[in-house]
């Protein structure tokens, strides 16, 4: 175990934790866009920076997401400073995506009520965290959407930008872990329909032997026959319908 | 070529390669860096081979050709030794002249000689030039002696004369030698060498890779590429020393595409080095095996960041990782890996061969050695130019560069590439040192040095930065993505007329939210252009927001 200080609070938290963790366990609050506890630390909303002082005296400011604990570290996750540098990216943040809710509000906790920056058109609310490809690849497993681009250029998309992604298997895990709300998933007549800042595609969904519902993409259910080695026809039946 | 045995196998070659040179024959150098080539010198390197031929001169009078010896102003630079006459901008009708009267009867031809500005005399010898004359070109100096394609040139300057004396000496003492010696990266961050290679050497594993950024990509900036086209075996040579030092037994040349001369030069260097013993299995029957392969970057600047740089060595997008976790202890590949830039690496020999403590008398308390620059701008002789640390800005600018052309009057010089600080005329007696450029809100960086008169406007030179760098953020962190966009905006505005009042601020608000929050170098220093030209040049700034005017005429306005 390791002894650190937040905010004046002694705490002891496991070796190997990031400094997010470790305050999101004691109910210290940092805000984050692009953290997600299912996939690697990426670091790049900048949010959660934290001021800190080493058992050295080494003074820093750091990402708590990717800074790991270590012996009579004191941290600080709230001084002017700090507060300064959260206002200023949000007010960037809402002058990219002045659409997303989420932004808005964010903005609003941190005292920031509009930008003074140029806003950018066309109703995008990526903040390009890239929750979405690193659980696609990381988690899902299958890498269908990526970043493309550099700089203010940069987007997500699928291969060749083109609205088919052969590797998709239409799972919405994308959706589900944007921050922002730029990614959408809905289930219509027996389709599911995904849309991307750039490009959208369609699923064929499947409809239970049972009770008659649509519960999941075919191409997902084919994919986990495979990944899990079971017959396809395990999956006749919806997961409320099985024995 | 059979391989060598031993440090005196190497020497034995070394001494026949002496043997079979008469220094008193006549050669013709001819300078093929990228600069003199793009003024023709492959075309003039042909035209003097034929000429030779052609006047029965074959056994007579030789001929090498060279990488840049940085002069490159006043290319295509042709050198006949030994009497070292310098002609500059020579074309091929020359050619008949230069081989029949020079080169055989050492007559100087007068109107093909340089001619000093201040003194209006012309100048026969090379070493007499001002722009050589002040410099201290000891990494550098070489380019002009060897032709890159030859390792017995390199051999016959002493060449591989550093690693025979490391591997006879144990790693640690190796880098107590460096460490002694007070090197710090070339690269533009200045981190102690010596440190580096220690914490490599104690990290824990087996695997350790050892690796050289070549991906140069500041504008107007050119000392690796030249380096690496001149001289590519003082860098391999600096490599295997590291190597042996950390213990590492494989290493990477990370070199952008770009750079087509010193990616094949570097080839060639490497095949060579491996046929001789000298990189591979079993270095010089020491038992200390290291090999080098190539990799070739695809164009991003911020592949020269060390983490990103790595990302794309593996194969993945070229994107900066937080440095929490060092390369020392997880590099490439998650092994510990030790990374150095190309102009890092050449010093290594000279570091060996002479001695840690010889090394040392040469600069600064903090700043150490030699420091190549790329001079260019509005200046009389760009080109490279090798100094000692803790020269003054003034000296490099006026004494090696010859000043201001066009009678203009100096307004600032840019040092550190495209993330650097912009300094004014009163700055001009800074000495050239990590921590002065530092303080003065510039930075040493790679060693670019980009010169403005009178006529530059700095707003519209600050806006040039920062669309430089806006372009060539990966966009992975918010601040410098989303800040360079908006500052880029706002220096838009101010230079086409519709700056106003409060933009200034707002630019420093967001720089100073780049230097704390980017999650990178690129995104920290990119800053420096705009800050340093609000402290230095704020009157401008407000010109062009309140009067609506651009001082030096550069800007459109209205």
């Amino acid at each position: 175990m390791v002894n650190i200080t937040i905010n004046g609070r002694q705490i002891k938290t496991e070796e190997g934790k990031t400094l997010l963790d470790a305050a999101r366990k004691n109910n210290i609050y940092i805000p984050t866009l692009c953290a997600n506890e299912e996939v690697s630390p990426y670091g790049a909303c900048r949010l959660c920076l934290v001021e800190i002082k080493t058992a050295k005296g080494r003074e820093r400011l750091v990402t708590s997401c990717i800074y790991l604990v270590e012996e009579g570290l004191t941290v600080q996750t709230d001084t002017d400073r700090i507060k300064k540098i959260r206002k200023m990216l949000l007010e960037l943040l809402l002058a990219r995506c002045p659409d997303s809710e989420e932004i808005q509000k964010m903005a609003k906790e941190a005292g920031v009520e509009k930008t003074r920056f140029v806003e950018q058109e066309g109703n995008n609310k990526c903040i390009l965290c890239a929750n979405c490809s690193r659980t696609c690849e990381e988690v899902v497993g299958v890498a269908a959407i990526s970043l493309a681009q550099r700089g203010v250029e940069r987007e997500i998309v699928t291969p060749f930008n083109e609205d088919f992604a052969d590797a998709c298997i239409g799972c919405g895990s994308c959706a589900y872990s944007c921050p922002t709300g730029a990614i959408t998933m809905t289930d219509v007549k027996g389709k599911r329909i995904i849309k991307w800042p750039h490009n959208t595609m369609d699923f064929k969904l499947k409809k239970c032997s049972v009770c008659g519902q649509y519960w999941a993409p075919e191409k997902q259910i084919k994919y986990i026959a495979k990944k899990s080695g079971t017959p396809l026809s395990d999956y006749d039946k919806c997961p409320d319908c099985r024995d | 070529m059979a391989k060598l045995k031993s440090p005196s196998e190497l020497e034995t070659l070394r001494s026949s390669i002496i043997q079979k040179r008469d220094p008193n024959k006549p050669c013709i150098t001819i300078c093929n860096g990228t600069g003199c080539q793009s003024y023709g010198g492959k075309a003039l390197t042909e035209s003097f081979r034929n000429e030779i031929k052609k006047q029965n001169l074959e056994s007579k009078v030789d001929i090498r050709v060279t990488g840049c010896h940085g002069f490159c102003e006043r290319g295509p630079l042709v050198i006949i030794k030994p009497t070292e006459i310098l002609y500059q901008r020579v074309r091929i009708k020359d050619v008949p002249e230069i081989v029949s009267e020079t080169a055989v009867n050492n007559k100087v031809i007068e109107r093909m000689l340089y001619t000093d500005k201040a003194s209006n005399q012309k100048i026969a010898s090379e070493k007499d030039v001002p722009f050589y004359k002040l410099q201290k070109r000891l990494i550098f100096g070489n380019n002009g002696l060897i032709d890159p394609t030859s390792i017995e040139d390199y051999l016959a300057v002493g060449g591989y004369t550093a690693l025979t004396k490391a591997i006879k000496m144990t790693p640690e003492n190796v880098i107590e030698e460096v460490k002694k010696s007070g090197l710090r990266g070339r690269g533009g961050a200045g981190f102690p060498t010596g440190s580096k290679w220690e914490s490599t050497r104690n990290a824990e594993g087996d695997v350790k890779y050892v690796i050289c950024n070549a991906d140069e990509g500041d504008p107007g900036a050119f000392m690796d590429r030249s380096l690496a086209e001149g001289n590519p075996h003082s860098v391999l040579e600096g490599m295997v020393i590291g190597a042996y030092a950390i213990g590492s037994h494989e290493g990477f040349i990370y070199i952008r595409n770009e750079y087509p001369l010193a990616v094949r030069n570097m080839t060639t260097a490497i095949e060579q080095a491996e046929a001789n013993g000298l990189l591979g299995d079993n270095i010089l029957g020491s038992g200390f095996s290291f090999k080098i392969k190539i990799k070739r970057g695809g164009g991003a600047f911020v592949c020269g960041e060390s983490t990103a740089l790595m990302a794309s060595l593996e194969g993945r997008v070229g994107e900066p990782r937080a440095k929490y976790i060092h390369t020392s202890e997880q590099g490439l590949w998650g092994k510990p890996s030790n990374l150095n830039n190309v102009e890092t690496w050449a010093n290594i020999p000279l570091i060996i061969s002479k001695g840690a403590d010889w090394y040392s008398q040469i600069g600064t308390t903090g700043s150490k050695g030699t420091k190549i620059f790329a001079l260019t701008g509005n200046i009389t002789n760009s080109g490279l130019v090798e100094v000692p640390m803790g020269i003054k800005l003034r000296e490099i600018i006026f004494d090696i560069g010859g000043g201001i052309p066009k009678g203009r009057k100096f307004k600032a010089v840019q040092t550190g590439g495209p993330s650097g600080g912009m300094l004014p005329e009163n700055m001009l007696d800074l000495s050239v040192d990590f921590d002065e450029l530092t303080k003065a809100g510039s930075m040493m960086g790679s060693g670019g040095m980009i010169v403005m008169d009178e006529k530059t406007c700095m707003v519209d030179m600050a806006r040039y930065y920062t669309t430089f760098l806006e372009g060539e953020s990966c966009g992975k962190c918010v601040p410098c993505r989303e800040g360079l966009r908006q500052m880029k905006y706002i220096l838009d505005g101010i230079t086409q007329g519709r700056g106003k009042e409060g933009d200034i601020e707002l630019l420093e608000e967001l720089c100073a939210t780049l230097l704390d929050a980017s999650l990178c170098q690129l995104g920290q220093s990119a800053p420096n252009p705009v800050l340093s030209s609000i402290k230095y040049f704020r009157d401008e700034y407000e010109a062009h927001i309140k009067e609506k005017k651009c001082p030096s005429g550069v800007c459109k306005i209205g």
